[in-house]
């Protein structure tokens, strides 16, 4: 008897106790969170926005399964528990075709619906289609170097580095190249993200919906100086870029073939600068010199064979 | 002319590459003070002998088993104290200057490449050689000298990953080091080829061993356990080492032409003149993605046999469960893409493998559903293996939700890289592989010692770990959603992602308490082993192993047991016939070898000279071990004889006490 209110009164005290800390940790965590900006949830374009909602479809199908397991998971191992001895015991109960039926079905069905709406979103959300408006698109090309990010408007005649103006509404055409290791071109408020690769071209398109500035990233480690590879997307109306663009192209900075390569000289935190583009061919250029045989790349000639550091 | 023939000697090692800056070099003293202190104390206490004898030259797999896992654990504290270090940085943003870039991203590398290779593989590989052979009533691994080699070559990769504590540096490029980051061009310090060359000694070991094991549950289960009356952690076993085989073979291919492009100048994965990055990324995914089920279907194993003990009843649905296991097996292969949906393969290509992927949910949300209904019916005992199935299925089935939510490759174009994909392998990894390893050692330690873990502080270190874990990780899930990467040293402030850090990292802390609890529980339990001792069945067990004396003796069973049915040791308690005493006939076990060991340490030594350009140390090193192994095989004289009066002797002694 005394044994037994000994008992109950632990299990009171543990249940206490996990509350308490269930409810510290959720309070942390919210305490830490709230008045964040989160990007992924809160997006800002029209492409991060359909992805947006495909992350909650497939939450919700995926918690379909997850919380009918955690109910089953603790409603039988409490239900089951060595000490209830009113539970049924059946040592030798080891199969039942019904119920394996069941949870070999249930997930198929499940699964076929997410593979149904992956045809679809992938299909949709492919990074190369370009969009569906009647405003010309901008084109942007794209190239990650050690450690910043050129952007070149080849249409506009000018280019950027370390940020990126665009006009709201209006389809953004990316391509993107690397004159450096990997990276990965991320805006997350506007659209998931694509790799940029050295001697290759991918492309993104994406749309922005309002006017405001966001964060773009890249997401693939790449040097020494990959956590500085950050740059701010400014999302304004059609007229402002416009105004932008035009006084751009008189900007003093002059991007020729020796400011590229002066530019490409590993550095960080290297300040916003906005340049009037005289070699319009130079996204080509720079994905070509990967191209031809024993080129820019070929490793021999960067460092000596004993490779010692550079 | 001085330094011609220093360079033909030390090849590009010189002295400036044993200076380190501060943490590093504490680290580096901490190591090699530990390792003499050790010495210090073998000598004092005259136990080199001992060592030697008992352990470095043995070839009993329970022996080698030990190793491994005493390797694994030392590595996971080199691994945790990693994290500390990178949640370190991260809360203080970088403002106190703790690390370099340089080094924080030598940190992360080693920090992966540790965990998944020295103390995941390790510890998976220790199991199999503790429990492979009793479970399928066998007196010893199919190859027992192979067996050596690959710990020792497992050991020597060890060690070769943990020298750039000492000299030289380690890789910066990730622990999968892609290239071109990889490349001469871009790392061409010591860093990647120590990473290449420790992998690469240890990747054989983990393939010799794959073979080994794999031969032996095919070829020496005791008489009378077909393949479908074989535990189901033998079958999960099988699965893993078949994806052993199939895929290391493609990792030494694809660090072998990394290492070509670097010592030779070649451009398999160079970015220009004809090579290619993309190709490397894809290889090195078709051996990575079946490395996560390399690890985690054992794991499964090791539950799906604790639940069915600790329920006093039979697993549920065990065709299903070896269905389920082949599945995996399988499509593990098919999915790799799923790790770069962002290279811009294009969308049937990306759809292709998105399905796949989920394809996988289905066998492995069966296997949840039957290790709960394994449950349903029994008498559930909440020992500490237990409460680790208990948070495994908790924390596996949330990665589960999260991997789903990846797979979908337009979802994923928001995640990847992002510290969402961190949370979510961790919550594979730790959850699936680690507890699964913890569950396994707590069921299996009276096995091997004759005592067992106390229980108290173990569910204490199991508390500690489950509020840790989701403190470290669920902060990384919400870090994802504001668009954090991974690998980042610094950050704006202004983004408030500090306050998520610091969360993430007082759960770090947590963790590190739940691993000194385990460390104590280790500790306390050793000295309290007279009040736990207990005797060979504890657990009131199912499977062969628990038919064997705790501690087994070298030959397992005296005589081999024959088999009728799945769960043998159950039925033959069930069964009860009184045993006559049994004819005990001749033994001959493998005699001890300490060739294991030197190819081992030469293998060391040719991984540091490739490293290091000594070129004729290269040579030495690799004719020396080709003579090692031909010495070796052209002996005959391998093997001892145990005589059925020693045996009768033992035995008897035995059930006496």
């Amino acid at each position: 008897m005394r044994k037994d209110k000994k008992r109950n009164l632990h299990r009171v005290w543990q249940v206490v106790i996990s509350s308490f800390v269930t409810v510290v940790i959720i309070a942390l965590l919210v305490f830490v969170t709230v008045g964040r900006d989160i990007p992924v949830l809160n997006p800002q374009g029209l492409i991060a926005e359909q992805e947006r909602n495909l992350i909650i479809i497939t939450t919700a199908m995926g918690l379909f399964v997850v919380i009918p397991v955690f109910i089953m998971l603790f409603a039988v191992a409490w239900r089951y528990r060595a000490s209830n001895r009113r539970a049924i015991y059946r040592p030798d109960f080891e199969s039942h075709r019904g119920f394996e039926a069941l949870w070999w079905g249930i997930p198929c069905v499940i699964i076929i619906i997410l593979g149904i709406i992956t045809v679809v979103s992938t299909h949709a959300l492919d990074p190369y289609k370009p969009l569906d408006s009647n405003v010309k698109p901008v084109k942007v090309q794209v190239i990650a170097m050690e450690w910043k990010w050129l952007f070149i408007y080849p249409d506009k005649g000018i280019a950027t580095l370390n940020y990126l103006n665009i006009p709201k509404d209006t389809p953004i055409d990316f391509t993107i190249t690397s004159d450096a290791p990997m990276n990965s071109l991320w805006i997350p408020a506007l659209a998931g993200q694509v790799y940029a690769m050295s001697g290759m071209s991918t492309q993104l398109h994406l749309m922005a919906n309002s006017v405001g500035t966001y964060n773009g990233t890249s997401s693939n480690i790449s040097g020494d100086g990959f956590a500085d590879m950050t740059f701010k997307v400014n999302s304004m109306n059609e007229s402002d870029f416009t105004t932008w663009a035009t006084t751009s192209t008189t900007s003093r900075n002059i991007l020729t073939q020796d400011e590229y390569k002066t530019l490409s000289v590993p550095s960080h935190n290297n300040p916003e600068t906005t340049y009037m583009l005289m070699d319009t061919s130079l996204y080509n250029e720079v994905i070509m010199k990967y191209m031809s045989p024993g080129g820019q790349s070929s490793d021999a000639s960067n460092t000596d064979a004993s490779g010692a550091k550079r | 002319m001085l330094s011609d023939w220093q360079q033909l000697i030390f090849g590009r090692l010189t002295a400036s590459d044993f200076v380190h800056d501060p943490i590093m070099a504490g680290a580096g003293i901490g190591m090699a003070g530990a390792l003499v202190l050790a010495m210090i104390g073998l000598t004092y206490f005259k136990k080199w002998k001992w060592l030697w004898q008992n352990w470095i030259t043995s070839l009993d797999p329970k022996k080698i088993g030990v190793m491994y896992i005493v390797v694994a654990v030392i590595m996971l504290l080199r691994g945790l104290a990693d994290a500390l270090l990178l949640r370190a940085q991260q809360i203080t943003n970088g403002s106190t200057e703790v690390l370099t870039s340089d080094h924080f991203q030598q940190i992360f590398s080693a920090h992966g490449t540790i965990m998944i290779f020295f103390v995941a593989m390790g510890l998976i590989f220790g199991i199999f050689n503790l429990i492979i052979p009793a479970q399928i009533g066998a007196r010893d691994v199919a190859f027992p000298f192979l067996n050596s080699v690959s710990f020792w070559l497992f050991a020597a990769g060890m060690i070769l990953i943990n020298a750039p504590l000492i000299v030289g540096e380690f890789s910066t490029a990730g622990w999968l080091a892609y290239p071109p980051l990889s490349e001469l061009q871009y790392s061409p310090g010591v860093g990647v080829d120590y990473w290449i060359w420790s992998l690469q000694i240890a990747g054989i070991g983990s393939l010799l061993s794959g073979i080994n094991f794999f031969v032996t549950i095919l070829k020496m289960r005791a008489p009378g356990m077909t393949m479908m009356k074989m535990p189901i952690f033998v079958w999960s076993a099988l699965s893993s080492l078949s994806l052993v085989m199939f895929a290391f073979p493609i990792l030494t291919a694809t660090l072998g032409m990394l290492s070509l492009d670097r010592l030779m100048g070649m451009h398999f994965f160079t970015s220009g003149a004809g090579g290619n990055p993309m190709l490397y990324v894809n290889l090195i995914w078709a051996w990575g993605h079946p490395e996560v089920y390399i690890l985690a279907l054992p794991a499964f194993g090791i539950f799906s046999e604790i639940v069915a003990t600790f329920s006093g009843k039979r697993l549920f649905g065990y065709k299903s469960m070896v269905v389920a296991l082949i599945a995996i097996t399988v499509l593990s292969f098919t999915v790799w893409l799923h790790h770069f949906f962002t290279m811009g393969a294009g969308a049937d290509v990306n759809t292709f493998f998105g399905i796949m992927t989920m394809v996988i949910a289905i066998p492995t949300g069966v296997k949840v559903f039957n290790w709960i209904f394994t449950m349903y019916r029994g008498r559930v005992r909440f020992t500490t293996p237990m409460l680790w199935f208990m948070g495994f299925i908790v924390t596996f089935t949330l990665g589960g939700l999260t991997g789903v939510l990846m797979s979908v490759p337009a979802a994923d174009f928001q995640f990847h890289n992002s510290l969402f994909l961190v949370a979510h392998f961790h919550n594979m990894i730790v959850g699936g592989v680690v507890f699964g390893v913890f569950a396994g050692v707590t069921y299996w330690f009276p096995k091997f010692t004759g005592f067992t873990l106390n229980e108290r502080l173990g569910k204490y270190a199991f508390w500690l770990w489950i509020v840790g874990f989701l403190l470290a990780f669920v902060p990384l899930y919400i870090l994802g959603f504001m668009g954090a990467t991974r690998r980042l040293d610094h950050y704006d402030p202004s983004l408030g992602w500090q306050g998520l850090f610091i969360v993430a990292g007082v759960g770090v802390l947590l963790i590190c308490l739940g691993v000194a609890f385990q460390v104590l529980q280790v500790i306390v339990s050793i000295k309290q082993r007279k009040e736990n001792r207990v005797g060979s069945d504890p657990w009131n067990g199912r499977t062969l192993e628990w038919a064997t004396a705790s501690p087994p003796e070298e030959y397992n069973f005296a005589v081999i047991p024959t088999v009728t049915t799945r769960d043998a040791f159950w039925e033959m308690k069930k069964a009860k016939h009184h045993e006559v005493t049994p004819e005990y006939a001749d033994i001959w076990v493998p005699k001890r070898s300490g060739v294991g060991a030197i190819i081992g340490l030469l293998s060391l030594i040719f991984g540091l000279a490739i490293i290091w350009h000594i070129i004729w140390l290269v040579v030495v090193s690799f004719i020396a071990i080709v003579v090692a192994i031909i010495m070796r095989v052209t002996s005959d004289d391998t093997e001892e004889k145990i005589s059925a009066a020693a045996i009768t002797k033992r035995e008897m002694n035995r059930s006496a006490a």
